[in-house]
């Protein structure tokens, strides 16, 4: 049995960033990495699937990226994933979340899992859309934004609740195998040990190409994708008016204001 | 390749009130002489045509499927057959759950042009231009299609005005191709109340987010709300680490502050999905140590400084 977690590493904005010359994208010298929020949810459910499984499971972290994504696999590899792949090619740069996962779906043809996670959406771009789109182009069955999940690998079908808007859950049942998408706080992920850690570090990460996939590299990158970025800007900053001072008078100052909503004088 | 398609949304017989959003936003991407049709679908779709009878509704497409709630595989086959029969040039969804669950599979399948979460679109020299978000909504991202002859965008809830006017649309009964469904939806579920509080009904709510930290400075958070009398709220985060209970989220996935006439943000970055839940309360005061935080772009005031000294000198005037 196998369960596939699609991860991504995803980029924060340093404080002082500046838009790069073509005007297209943050300048890379300003984009902090790490580790997708959702993702650790949805390898954290991959892995409690497995440690409760009495068969055999193999959890496999897969990722598109160039080299410095290692760093967020060895995380994944740390926190109980059994191996980890990642795909690159210079042909990739520029892809969008459709040519992204058109690369998924290569590895899930290869791999054949049981089951494919993935977050359901990125903190950087929140498209929400890479997992559900690998779905589409395998042809498999899906479900998005996934907060409780009953599954025992081997099982032909899943029950899952997914996470409506204002605090409304709708439970499915659902063939496997499947593709879901994990909501934050499905679960609680664990923090990797020292040890684990150390372990990590020393297994390898797969590194597959496009043509070990059978991907046309035509399919990806700038002209595989759904959008193109015509233009990334700064957006006006906002209309808050700042409250200065010490800390003393800032609070005395929001004191007021609580005190004259509620009619009383100040 | 012409007109407009909207899908509409509805759920336990209720249609989303972002359905009537999109035939706003709908509006400034029409050219002369082309045509809005949205679309519903359900078991009963006929019963949505007077709630979609607005102006700028061109068509009613009323779409009879086996399921009256939400199924990917029926949406996916339904809309597909749609967008053949129709050729719109472009199709409008929410950027809602339900879509989450369809719209990518659909336009990746399909060769769509797409983008999700948009909160403008326009036409820029005969251009469709669709504006989104990037890196946590700090920067503004313009995307265009080249090559796409049908393009699907997903649009933000809450940022395109409504029709207020009626009007009398035709109804159009579509047949749907009969879609093997691979999963079967159950029931609904209410998040149970793990204690009574309703953040619907509060008219002052002091929320916590991420900056508190830690699970030990809830209390200390929750005596300040009780002696300002405000209504602890939280944000995903807190909800999620399970420091406050799922009924005290405020957002999206949460609870929206529809009573609340002044909310207290500490600690709160301002996630998209929880600015959804509480950017319409007239006064907002937000307290990070982050002057980048995107609170600030809702909030009528703003205290850059650390929320536990802030919170210790309110405290002591209370």
């Amino acid at each position: 049995m196998k369960i596939l977690v699609a991860v991504k590493q995803v980029a924060a904005l340093d404080e002082d960033f500046e838009i790069g010359s073509d005007g297209r994208d943050v300048d890379p010298d300003f984009l902090i990495r790490d580790l997708n929020e959702w993702d650790d949810f949805s390898l954290e459910e991959a892995v409690k699937i497995k440690e409760a499984s009495g068969d055999p499971v193999e959890v496999i972290a897969v990722s598109v990226g160039p080299e410095e994504v290692d760093e967020s696999l060895r995380k994944c590899l740390a926190k109980g994933a059994d191996r980890a792949l990642r795909v690159w090619d210079e042909a990739v740069r520029g892809s969008d979340p459709i040519a992204i996962a058109r690369i998924l779906a290569a590895v899930a043809k290869r791999e054949t899992p049981d089951m494919l996670f993935a977050g359901v959406q990125s903190s950087d771009q929140s498209f929400a859309s890479t997992g559900i789109a690998t779905a589409g182009l395998l042809g498999w069955p899906h479900g998005a934004v996934v907060a409780n999940l009953r599954y025992a690998p081997g099982a032909k079908t899943a029950v899952f609740r997914r996470e409506l808007e204002g605090g409304l859950l709708h439970e499915v049942e659902i063939q496997v195998p499947a593709v879901l998408t994990i909501q934050a706080g499905i679960n609680t992920p664990r923090y990797a040990s020292l040890r684990s850690i150390k372990q990590a570090a020393a297994k390898p990460i797969e590194v597959l190409g496009l043509s070990d996939l059978a991907v046309d590299a035509a399919t990806v990158g700038e002209a595989g994708s759904l959008s193109r970025v015509r233009r990334m800007y700064i957006p006006e900053k906002g209309r808050a008016q700042l409250i200065e001072g010490s800390p003393a008078e800032q609070a005395a100052r929001l004191a007021a204001i609580i005190r004259e909503f509620k009619g009383e004088a100040a | 390749m012409s007109g407009l398609l909207i899908i509409a949304e509805q759920r336990r017989g209720e249609l989303r009130p972002v359905s009537l959003e999109l035939v706003g936003a709908a509006q400034s991407l029409r050219r002369d002489g082309e045509q809005v049709a949205v679309a519903v679908l359900g078991q009963d779709p006929g019963r949505f045509a007077a709630a979609l009878s607005v102006a700028g509704v061109d068509e009613i497409v009323t779409v009879k499927v086996p399921s009256q709630e939400f199924d990917p595989d029926t949406f996916a086959a339904a809309v597909g057959a749609l967008i053949d029969a129709r050729r719109p040039d472009v199709v409008l969804v929410a950027h809602s759950v339900d879509s989450f669950g369809y719209a990518a599979a659909l336009a990746a399948a399909r060769g769509l042009g797409f983008a999700t979460d948009v909160f403008k679109v326009e036409r820029i020299d005969g251009e469709l231009v669709a504006t989104r978000g990037g890196y946590g909504q700090k920067v503004s991202v313009e995307l265009d299609f080249p090559g796409r002859s049908t393009v699907l965008l997903a649009l933000r809830a809450n940022m395109f005005k409504p029709p207020e006017a009626g009007a009398a649309p035709k109804v159009t009964a579509f047949e749907a191709p009969a879609a093997a469904s691979r999963s079967v939806g159950k029931e609904f579920v209410e998040l149970s109340a793990a204690d009574d509080v309703d953040m619907t009904a509060a008219e002052f709510i002091l929320t916590i987010g991420r900056g508190i930290g830690e699970e030990a400075k809830v209390p200390q958070f929750r005596e300040l709300a009780d002696a300002v009398g405000a209504t602890l709220g939280c944000s995903r985060p807190i909800a999620d680490a399970g420091w406050l209970p799922k009924s005290r989220q405020v957002g999206q996935s949460g609870k929206t502050a529809s009573s609340c006439k002044l909310y207290i943000a500490m600690g709160v970055s301002g996630a998209i999905q929880h600015l959804a839940g509480m950017k319409h309360v007239p006064n907002i005061i937000a307290v990070n140590s982050d002057a980048e935080a995107s609170i600030f772009t809702v909030a009528t005031y703003g205290i850059v400084g650390d929320i536990f000294e802030i919170a210790e000198e309110l405290r002591s005037l209370f």
